[in-house]
């Protein structure tokens, strides 16, 4: 067992226990988020010395490649951007700031192994760590809409984590390996017509489908999304709607890319069904958005739309898994940018809504003369959002559907541009709201109060605003970093 | 020269805005201050490129070029030839005029210098462009300013035009984007003068490039605009604040026409040949269409906002008529247009503003209490209907005969012969316009409406000058844009 490798993993559940124990000890509760943030940035530098280790195993589970390197920085930046966001929210919580934030670091700890992981039961085990830790957090107001937004999350959690299951079983039943190079080697030998013979793997395809659809609130199993991102804590709603997001896209990179790149037959035919979904949840996202009134319920629809063009990517890579890196990489770079605009989003609308008690995009109104920096801060990530230079967003957009395009899915490209207008719609109804609306005379004295922001919420703004704007101008080091993550994978 | 001209006029206005909208304790004169010289510095490097310029070569000149995004190929690439370099001078012409226009704005001010001068930048930048990518990214940053511009400092239902402008601009960027990829994939290069040396046609590829050619020719034809496209351009004009309408109909939809040369004529020259029937019926029904349409309007502000549509017409058929002489002549027509409508929207906004009407049925007799206003008006009026000696006569003049002596298709002649009598509907609503405007008995309810002041006198006379300067010695421009065209235009 080459544990070595597993020094990030073990930091933070290390740090996870050290923060319930010094809970208990102390008065100050800031202490939780040094400590978090200090296991964090360990966790960050033993995974920076493995960084050119690539492609060594600890016993066949768990595997360190430049994929699972990438996806484990970028889930422990999500984390800290979470925790740090947090600040200005955990005194909404009398109690349990010692779980709060052991449970965003044992959710970190179930995505950076899932990233890492090679066979089907680790995979699920890790799966479910991120899971449960999230379903906790999502009542952690205990108020009527956040319990209901978590045990709504969690019993259709349940319901996806049992079909995900039922999916590796039986895979693991037609194949007799839960490896996925073990998978991958005996699905090799089906040749394309005798594929009727076994109605047992497309059955579990199609399962793995469905269960890896719920995490990425793929369309048709996005419905817990609008309640859940409105119930929930808002720091919680962006660690969900940005971590679980990548991570439910690891899951798919890694278990489609590495079991089921082969035959080609197989990949044309899950790029297929992903290149439905993708459309049906581009359409579903953005038109459902359309008419919100809830800023939380409208990035949650936006959430659903995002994830159908990262699955336009991975309709890409089954059109052509094994020749082109550009839809591997593609699909990595847009999860960078869409995790730092909804970061930047999401941190933009807690210290609002802490002052104005109101996720009501209409009570948004003068916020640019309230709060200039944080209202153009806001402005850019929803501008990223959208896809519009300069910001993340349109280079993302841009390098994904290149590789949509050269693989012969113009129609798909196609249909995610007209997308991506409609959502312009509904993303400046807020710029709007901030900058255009003019106040009612009755809420006059009130519109001129400032928005207070702490330090660490404002450093979270600065760093997601700014590195929106760096990926959208210069993204030629990300794009690089992106292909370097997306170079080996299988194992 | 190793001084990086394009970038430095490009970047400076952006700067500027940067400046305007970030350095704090700013009050209204100092954002004024800023603004006037940001932009007067990029307009003096303008001229500078102008007299520069070596119209005795064709092709490119003032280049710049650095690897940006290797990964895709893409390059920081900027140039200009004879096509681009007037559009470019205009912009930054324009982009120093709306400052002085607007110098007695009051509401919001940084921001709408901000956003004024960061319009200007990217508008400037689209014409400088020779990178596919480049270019779609100019082309898109122009959305936001203009959005604010119209929804904050705009008039009447300025929030559902300002937001109309935007989703009909970014439906039609949205194919363009379409549009550069599948070029993208065909060839592996965004480079524009590349592509334009060899054609994509040359390559094989599994889309066909008609599809390529009208992914990007919606986009552009949005913004030109090519009926049935139109129908956002009057809304955003009338609601737009004047400095606003002047950007918009002065520099901004000439970018559909320059993107129509550089990227639709000069990388498929054989579909644009084949569909140049088409293509110029649409014309022609956008100059009668345009024309007509003018005739019933009674607000100010709409009526030149439809002119507009019937004069971008007769870009579009020089365009495809597919001649040297008759792009040229819309070359010219977009120059002309813009300094034209431009000066008119400056116009209508300043009589608006003294007059407090807008409405043609109540207006009248202004010329007693605004003489200056009246002459500077009929000037621009009269360029707008064509007569000679001012710049709208020789820009129409050249783009009709030249397309008339086209050969693109048998029969060319009979659409133009239609599109020339449009013309003629010009003169109509033009001197009907001047007239319920300017002219009859001087009216009571207007006796407060004051004449032009010495800032406001500055900015008309520049306007008529350079009207005036064109349409007497037109080859000042034909000249540098012809050997810019020739090389752009298929041999028929």
């Amino acid at each position: 067992m080459n544990l070595i490798l597993l020094r990030p993993e073990l930091a933070l559940l290390a740090t996870a226990v050290a923060v319930i124990l010094v809970d208990l000890f102390v008065k100050r509760k800031g202490i939780l988020t040094v400590l978090s943030i200090i296991g964090l940035v360990i966790a960050g530098v033993y995974t920076l010395l493995m960084w050119d280790a690539g492609g060594q195993s600890v016993a066949g589970l768990i595997v360190v490649d430049n994929f699972a390197l990438f996806f484990k920085m970028l889930f422990l930046g999500i984390a800290a951007f979470v925790i740090l966001s947090s600040t200005d929210y955990v005194g909404k919580f009398s109690n349990f700031h010692g779980e709060y934030h052991a449970l965003i670091l044992l959710a970190t700890l179930g995505m950076t192994l899932l990233s890492s992981a090679t066979e089907l039961i680790t995979l699920y085990v890790s799966l479910e760590v991120l899971s449960l830790s999230v379903y906790a957090l999502t009542g952690f107001l205990k108020d009527p809409k956040s319990s209901e937004s978590s045990l709504k999350y969690m019993l259709l959690g349940a319901v996806s984590s049992a079909v995900l299951l039922y999916g590796m079983a039986l895979i693991f039943g037609f194949t007799g390996t839960t490896q996925l190079s073990g998978i991958a080697a005996a699905v090799d030998r089906v040749a394309s017509s005798s594929i009727l013979d076994n109605p047992g793997l497309l059955m579990g395809i199609a399962l793995l489908i469905a269960g890896f659809g719920f995490k990425v609130a793929a369309v048709p199993f996005q419905l817990w999304v609008p309640d859940v991102y409105e119930g929930a804590p808002t720091p919680i709603v962006g660690f969900l709607s940005v971590g679980s997001k990548a991570a439910g896209f690891a899951l798919i990179l890694r278990v489609f890319y590495t079991a089921f790149e082969t035959p080609e037959w197989l990949s044309l035919d899950w790029g297929t069904v992903y290149a439905v979904i993708a459309t049906l949840g581009m359409i579903v996202g953005n038109v459902s958005a359309i008419g919100q009134g809830n800023i939380k319920r409208l990035l949650g629809y936006s959430s659903i739309a995002q994830a159908g063009y990262l699955l336009v990517g991975v309709a890409t890579l089954g059109m052509a898994p094994s020749t082109e890196i550009i839809g591997r990489s593609a699909i990595l770079f847009f999860l960078f940018s869409y995790a730092l605009a909804n970061l930047g989003a999401f941190a933009a609308i807690i210290a609002i809504s802490n002052k104005i008690n109101s996720d009501e995009i209409k009570d948004y109104a003068g916020m640019g003369r309230r709060a200039p920096l944080l209202s153009l801060c806001l402005t850019v990530c929803l501008i990223s959002l959208i896809g519009m230079p300069p910001a993340a967003g349109f280079m993302a957009k841009f390098y994904l559907f290149n590789g949509a395009v050269q693989n012969g899915l113009l129609w798909l490209v196609i249909i995610a541009v007209l997308n991506s207008v409609v959502s312009a719609f509904y993303y400046l109804r807020v710029v709007k709201a901030m900058w255009v609306t003019p106040v009612d005379a009755a809420n006059e004295t009130a519109s001129l109060e400032k928005i207070p922001a702490s330090g660490a919420l404002r450093v979270v703004l600065a760093l997601t605003t700014l590195g929106v704007l760096y990926v959208g101008i210069a993204p030629d080091r990300v794009m690089n970093l992106a292909k370097w993550a997306a170079q080996i994978m299988g194992f | 020269m190793n001084f990086n001209y394009l970038s430095a006029i490009i970047f400076l206005p952006m700067l500027g805005a940067a400046v305007i909208a970030f350095v704090p304790g700013l009050k209204r004169n100092g954002v004024r201050a800023l603004a006037f010289l940001f932009t007067l510095a990029s307009l003096a490097l303008a001229i500078t490129v102008f007299v520069l310029f070596d119209q005795h070569v064709p092709g490119m000149q003032f280049e710049e070029s650095a690897s940006w995004i290797p990964a895709i190929s893409a390059n920081y690439h900027l140039g200009v030839d004879g096509l681009s370099m007037p559009l470019m001078v205009l912009t930054a012409f324009l982009g120093f005029m709306v400052v002085l226009i607007s110098w007695k704005e009051e509401v919001r001010v940084r921001e709408h210098f901000a956003w004024l001068l960061l319009l200007e930048a990217s508008i400037l930048g689209v014409f400088c462009s020779l990178d596919l990518l480049l270019f779609f990214i100019f082309w898109e940053i122009e959305v936001i300013p203009m959005y604010f511009l119209i929804s904050v400092w705009g008039a009447g239902r300025k929030e559902y035009s300002s937001i109309k402008y935007v989703i009909y601009t970014l439906f039609g960027s949205a194919f363009m984007l379409a549009g550069i990829l599948t070029v993208y994939f065909t060839t592996g290069s965004l480079n524009m003068i590349d592509l334009a040396k060899t054609g994509v046609a040359v390559y094989a590829s599994a889309i066909p490039v008609t599809a390529m050619f009208f992914l990007l020719f919606i986009g552009f034809a949005v913004k030109l605009p090519v009926f049935p496209l139109h129908t956002w351009l009057p809304d955003a004009h009338t609601d737009a604040p004047t400095a606003g309408s002047v950007m918009l109909a002065g520099a901004l939809i000439k970018m559909g026409g320059y993107g129509m040369i550089r990227v639709c004529l000069s990388l498929f020259p054989d579909v644009a040949r084949q569909y140049s029937v088409l293509l110029i019926t649409l014309a022609v029904i956008g100059i009668v269409y345009g024309a007509a349409v003018t005739l019933r309007q009674t607000d100010l502000k709409r009526m030149i906002a439809y002119s507009s549509v019937s004069h971008m017409g007769v870009v579009l058929l020089g365009i495809f008529a597919l001649g040297e002489v008759s792009v040229t002549g819309a070359a010219l027509q977009m120059v002309s247009h813009g300094l034209l409508t431009g000066l008119l929207f400056a116009m209508a906004g300043f009589t608006m503003h003294s007059a407090h009407e807008r409405d043609l049925r109540k207006l009248g007799g202004l010329a007693r209490q605004m003489p200056i206003t009246a002459v500077v008006f009929s000037i621009a009026g009269l360029g707008s209907l064509g007569l000679p000696l001012t710049s709208g006569f020789v820009a129409e003049f050249v783009t009709l005969s030249g397309s008339f002596s086209s050969t693109v298709f048998s029969g060319i002649h009979i659409f133009v012969i239609v599109a020339a009598i449009a013309v003629v509907l010009a003169a109509g609503y033009i001197l009907w316009m001047l007239q319920r405007v300017f002219y009859g008995p001087p009216q009571e309810q207007f006796a407060h409406a004051h004449d032009a002041d010495a800032m406001e006198r500055v900015y008309m006379f520049s306007f008529v000058v350079l009207i005036i300067l064109i349409g007497v010695y037109p080859s000042l421009l034909a000249n540098i844009i012809r050997m810019g065209i020739a090389p752009l235009v298929p041999p028929i």
